[in-house]
């Protein structure tokens, strides 16, 4: 479905992406794990298009999208959940859903979409009039990953969903994922630090160090992975 | 209070005094006279001591005021209980102040002069509208809003005198050219952001405003345009005696003649002109592309990774900005019946930034109160000639002091839930 290759990505002079090969299959879960600074939230915004790829090919369903504006990679299918979350804190929550449905924001079938929105995370719909800015982490983390949604992805990109939330609220939130994945069908690609919920989630993983991905393999299988462990798992995080 | 605390504002408030005195010492103080041969300095110590004087009385107020919450706080209690009474009850307050703004003309004390300054804060508010599209909406700050209001004076100006078409065909025309011109301002400055992309702006306004001072031949320069036709009132002109095969104003109604009668319909149409764009604004909100103007405002990245097209949208917020700027240049052209690049200066473009900033960016009666709190005073002070813009200066800082995030400073929702419609 979506299928990344020898992908070269700079900022300025410095290279970072050195040559990233990975794909994505239809309905599957798949993780990318790796340190700070391994070129993980890079490697989405060059598929997202925001930063562009200088060598390399990313095809999505059969099509060429390395070169295709932000707006229209969303408008085929790839939305992305970006790191921080990154909410419209002077906007309701609710013209934050709204926005990310700024592609098709017309008719039933967008209430629709909202109301799907509000059942996925229930603690929205309370607070669909308070400001983005007064939510607390983890639910900025569902409103991110609500408004991302209204976009209607096939694939959608999580970066970094357990950044700074309360570690309740995590497993909570990776519930979530699993859900959207399963019961709405959408292929997840996810990015995170938290190695170990990543793996446990995933159908397959890869890990990314200095721009390249040096393991890869079923989530499950890379949890025993003795070098994944020493590097990523052990003292790390528990939760 | 603490001794402390009055020793404390008492060295801050001669700190303040000194740089006053720097500041203060040369400009005010050395003044240059020419007697005779050449030029002489005389110095005028005593205005010198009496404003830096003032300077530390201020700072020494002002610091008394936020450190102790006393009876000083007066000030500052009367104005958040004025913002929270209009952020309360903001649909009353636009009601009754556009009913005022309605019966305004007809009230006995309004006479020439009123309704003119009247017209000139409707002019401001209008273009305060306008550039808050821009500035308080999709975040990008323009410090060449004027320009945007040339191109509309000046296209209304040449068009009515060249073609001889009514204000009516001229000014969506007028309009559509400043529209054009926001485009093609847009287009360079797309990638830029903050700081540069007011540079950028700053420099457009100047580069317009050049451009019609030196191309002689289509704007006649620094002589400007006269004889810009007056609008008339659906086809009736505004004329004691008009051209035959015509019937003027007066003589259709079969009222006496009286020039305030032009006055009044011009101030009726800038109403109705600034109304039109804030009924716009409000609107345009609530629609997708309102909404993404709102959140490229708030985060660009975020935005692309939306799929909102920032390109696309900061082409319209800045294009229907300038359609705007350039409705209200066409008023004023037609209101003048003279327009000459000294009019569009940029001072012009920072009092209506200043009109947006203070008002609260991107609330619509904080444009309105700022528009009143500075053109009105300024007016109020006309009689002291130069030494208005004083009164100008200081109005910014009490504003700045008092409510330092402008004068309306809460963004409303645009969604509210059943039952939060007041």
């Amino acid at each position: 479905m979506l299928k990344i290759s020898n992908v070269e990505t700079f900022y300025g002079k410095i290279q970072a992406l050195r040559g990233v090969d990975l794909d994505v299959n239809d309905g599957e879960i798949v993780s990318l794990i790796g340190s700070n600074g391994a070129g993980k939230s890079t490697l989405l915004m060059t598929i997202s298009g925001v930063n562009k790829a200088k060598r390399g090919n990313i095809v999505f369903n059969g099509k060429n999208i390395e070169n295709q504006a932000p707006h229209k990679i969303v408008d085929m299918g790839i939305c992305q959940v970006p790191e921080g979350r990154r909410i419209f804190s002077r906007l309701t929550v609710e013209e934050n859903l709204r926005l990310g449905a700024h592609a098709n924001e017309k008719g039933k079938y967008f209430e629709n979409d909202i109301k799907e929105v509000y059942d996925l995370f229930p603690v929205l719909s309370d607070r669909k009039t308070q400001r983005g800015g007064t939510l607390s982490g983890g639910e900025q983390q569902m409103l991110a990953i609500g408004r991302a949604l209204m976009s209607k992805p096939k694939v959608l990109l999580l970066d970094e969903p357990s950044l700074g939330i309360a570690p309740k609220l995590v497993n909570q939130i990776f519930v979530s994922i699993k859900n959207i994945n399963k019961e709405k069908n959408v292929t997840i690609f996810l990015v995170e630090q938290n190695a170990k919920k990543a793996l446990e989630l995933a159908d397959r993983a890869y890990v990314l160090v200095n721009g390249k991905v040096t393991i890869k393999g079923p989530g499950q299988e890379l949890l025993k992975n003795k070098d994944i462990q020493a590097a990523y798992l052990e003292g790390g995080s528990k939760n | 209070m603490e001794k402390k605390d009055i020793i404390q504002s008492f060295k801050d408030s001669l700190f303040t005094g000194l740089i006053a005195l720097a500041l203060f010492g040369p400009i005010v103080g050395l003044r240059t006279a020419s007697k005779g041969e050449g030029l002489f300095i005389t110095p005028q110590w005593g205005v010198v001591f009496l404003l830096v004087g003032l300077c530390i009385l201020g700072r020494f107020l002002i610091n008394l005021n936020s450190s102790r919450k006393t009876e000083i706080t007066f000030f500052s209690k009367f104005t958040s209980k004025f913002s929270a009474i209009t952020e309360d009850k903001a649909k009353h307050f636009a009601i009754t102040a556009i009913l005022f703004a309605v019966v305004f003309p007809f009230l006995p004390f309004t006479d020439r002069y009123f309704m003119d300054v009247a017209i000139m804060i409707l002019t401001y508010i209008m273009l305060g509208w306008g550039l808050n599209i821009v500035v308080g909406l999709a975040g990008l700050l323009d410090l060449g809003y004027v320009a945007f209001y040339a191109v509309g004076a000046y296209s209304y100006a040449l068009i009515a005198t060249t073609f001889g078409w009514s204000f009516w065909i001229c000014l969506p025309l007028a309009g559509l050219f400043a529209a054009f011109f926001g485009i093609l301002l847009g287009f360079p400055v797309l990638r830029l952001r903050g700081d540069y992309l007011a540079i950028v702006t700053l420099g457009f306004g100047e580069i317009i405003r050049i451009i019609l001072i030196n191309w002689y031949e289509v704007t006649n320069g620094p002589d400007g345009i006269t004889g810009i036709p007056r609008p008339s009132f659906f086809g009736l002109p505004f004329k004691r005696s008009p051209d035959e095969g015509e019937t003027s104003f007066h003589l259709f109604f079969n009222l006496e003649y009286s020039t305030m009668h032009r006055i009044i319909f011009l101030y009726y149409l800038i109403l109705v002109l600034a109304l039109i764009t804030n009924y716009f604004t409000l609107k345009i909100r609530k629609l997708p592309v309102g909404r993404a103007w709102e959140a490229l405002r708030e985060d660009e990245i975020a935005c692309k990774s939306l799929g909102v097209n920032p390109t696309n949208t900061k082409l319209t917020a800045f294009a229907i900005g300038a359609m705007f700027g350039g409705f209200a240049g066409s008023f004023f052209a037609t209101r003048q019946a003279f327009i000459s690049p000294e009019s569009f200066t940029f001072i012009e473009s920072a009092i209506i930034v200043a009109i947006v900033v203070l008002g609260g960016m991107g609330s619509q009666t904080g444009v309105v109160l700022a528009s009143i709190f500075l053109i009105g005073i300024t007016e109020m002070f006309r009689d002291l000639e130069q030494y208005r813009m004083i009164a100008f200066g200081g109005a910014m800082v009490l504003i700045m002091v008092f409510k330092p995030k402008g004068i309306l400073a809460n963004r409303k929702p645009t969604i509210l839930m059943h039952g939060d419609k007041k």
